[in-house]
């Protein structure tokens, strides 16, 4: 069940937003994505999920094709969008049936509950999402991502907006579900990435500058600082 | 899909217009119908429906887009629908659950004035005089004449973020449809030209259909008409330019 890309591009009029990039992502390992602002990161994620067309290039997660096998695709996939969209007019476990329903699990009840209990939302679970503060929408957003027990899970910018004991209990729930999940998160936090991944994708205008395993970056800079590299990469 | 069915509905339920809008369909239309001595059928001497049947169409044209002009335009503006998109459902799916969520509540907008019918039966000289074909017709032709003005208003609202002008724009196709092809028609002297005009006119097909007379080439040119709309929200949505 592995993420692999090869040669995606995305081209907006003459702007390529995504310049033939190609990795791969492999279960048990945490893929950061990184790269700055407007580097093509939520482009990127949106052409995995099949939400976006590649202007070339494809990409495939867990042997389906985005573009040909969408459908079959979208059932192993769990995302959460930038910026979590949600239906702030539902209440939580309502939403979260809803999103069950969609696909057509058994015993969505059950579903529901083992993630709230899951995602720690068990003291949110009647209220309405407009409601909840930032943390509990983020909450909710995961647990609209894990609820059908995706095998990959693309996460993008997961904890923005966070304080620090949410960001703890958020990142270890990324980490245990990335211990047996292909996961692919994108973020501009260093510390998460040391934090959390153990492969490093950086991205910047659309290029991939730099794909490798965590510790091997280091040792290739002779810098120990992540904040470094980035900087040098992307600047 | 029928979760998605599902949770535009009630999604509509609770969100207060639906309520306005059955209600004005159903205040207005009992005013007209039974108290402005104007259009009143007790002053007007004779039992039937028609009154109700020529004006329903022009409420319509106002209220249908109110039911559906949040469908897409909230979606796109909240950035809500990628939560639908990444899911396993096709762009149709979605589509059209959330067409039949529309459709489903001008049914229910509907369904209260089978009353008016059973009131008009009952004031029938002798009892219970009145053409059922006439009304059933007329039924049938309003619910698809409903349906052609949400189609209208599905895709109107895929195409902006702003439910008011999603709301303006389908008035303004819906009327056009309705009555713009007739007065277009009106123009040219009879020949081709105007009949080509009066067959596009939905008016034309609704008149046909109250006849009491369910002729395929009416629905035919409902059902076409249906699928055009909804084909070109697929491909506006289909493009995701936003």
């Amino acid at each position: 069940m592995s993420i692999q890309v090869e040669g995606l591009s995305k081209t907006y009029g003459q702007q390529k937003a995504v310049d033939n990039i190609s990795f791969k992502a492999v279960p048990g390992k945490v893929l950061g994505f990184l790269g700055p602002n407007g580097a093509g990161k939520s482009t990127t994620m949106r052409m995995l999920t099949g939400y976006l067309k590649p202007t070339a290039g494809s990409a495939s997660l867990g042997g389906f094709d985005t573009q040909r096998q969408s459908l079959e695709m979208r059932r192993i996939l769990g995302y959460l969008p930038e910026n979590t969209p949600l239906y702030t007019d539902m209440y939580v476990r309502e939403f979260l049936t809803f999103i069950a329903d969609t696909y057509q699990l058994e015993k969505p009840g059950i579903k529901v509950k083992e993630v709230i209990g899951r995602v720690g939302l068990g003291d949110e679970q009647h209220k309405k999402i407009s409601m909840l503060s930032k943390g509990y929408k983020q909450r909710v957003g995961l647990a609209q991502a894990i609820i059908h027990d995706p095998r990959i899970l693309i996460l993008d910018e997961p904890t923005t907006g966070l304080d620090p004991n949410q960001l703890t209990d958020i990142r270890e729930l990324i980490r245990n579900l990335g211990k047996d999940k292909t996961v692919i998160l994108s973020t501009h936090i260093m510390q998460e990435v040391e934090a959390l991944c153990d492969q490093v994708v950086i991205i910047n205008k659309g290029k991939i500058v730099a794909d490798s395993l965590l510790n091997e970056l280091k040792t290739k800079h002779h810098t120990d600082s992540l904040e470094e590299i980035f900087r040098s990469l992307t600047n | 899909m029928y979760a998605v069915f599902k949770r535009e509905l009630f999604s509509l339920l609770n969100s207060m217009m639906a309520y306005i809008t059955i209600g004005v369909f159903l205040l207005v239309s009992g005013l007209l119908l039974w108290f402005f001595p104007d259009t009143s059928i007790l002053e007007y001497g004779y039992a039937e429906l028609n009154g109700f049947f020529s004006l329903a169409p022009f409420l319509f044209i106002f209220l249908v887009p109110a039911l559906t002009m949040r469908s897409f335009a909230e979606e796109r503006r909240e950035g809500t629908y990628v939560l639908l998109a990444s899911r396993p459902l096709t762009d149709w799916q979605i589509i059209l659950a959330k067409y039949f969520a529309c459709l489903t509540l001008i049914i229910f907008a509907l369904i209260p004035t089978l009353l008016y019918y059973y009131s008009i039966m009952q004031l029938g000289m002798p009892k219970g005089n009145i053409d059922g074909g006439a009304v059933a017709g007329s039924y049938i032709g309003l619910l698809l004449l409903g349906g052609a003005f949400a189609a209208i208003g599905i895709f109107a609202s895929s195409l902006t973020k702003n439910q008011v002008i999603a709301f303006a724009l389908a008035v303004f196709l819906s009327f056009i449809a309705y009555s713009g092809f007739d007065a277009l028609g009106k123009i040219f002297a009879p020949g081709i030209p105007e009949d080509i005009f009066v067959w596009l006119s939905v008016n034309e097909h609704f008149q046909s259909m109250s006849r009491g007379v369910l002729d395929t080439r009416d629905l035919v040119y409902f059902i076409t008409f249906m699928l055009l709309f909804l084909g070109m929200t697929k491909l506006v949505i289909g493009g995701r330019k936003w």
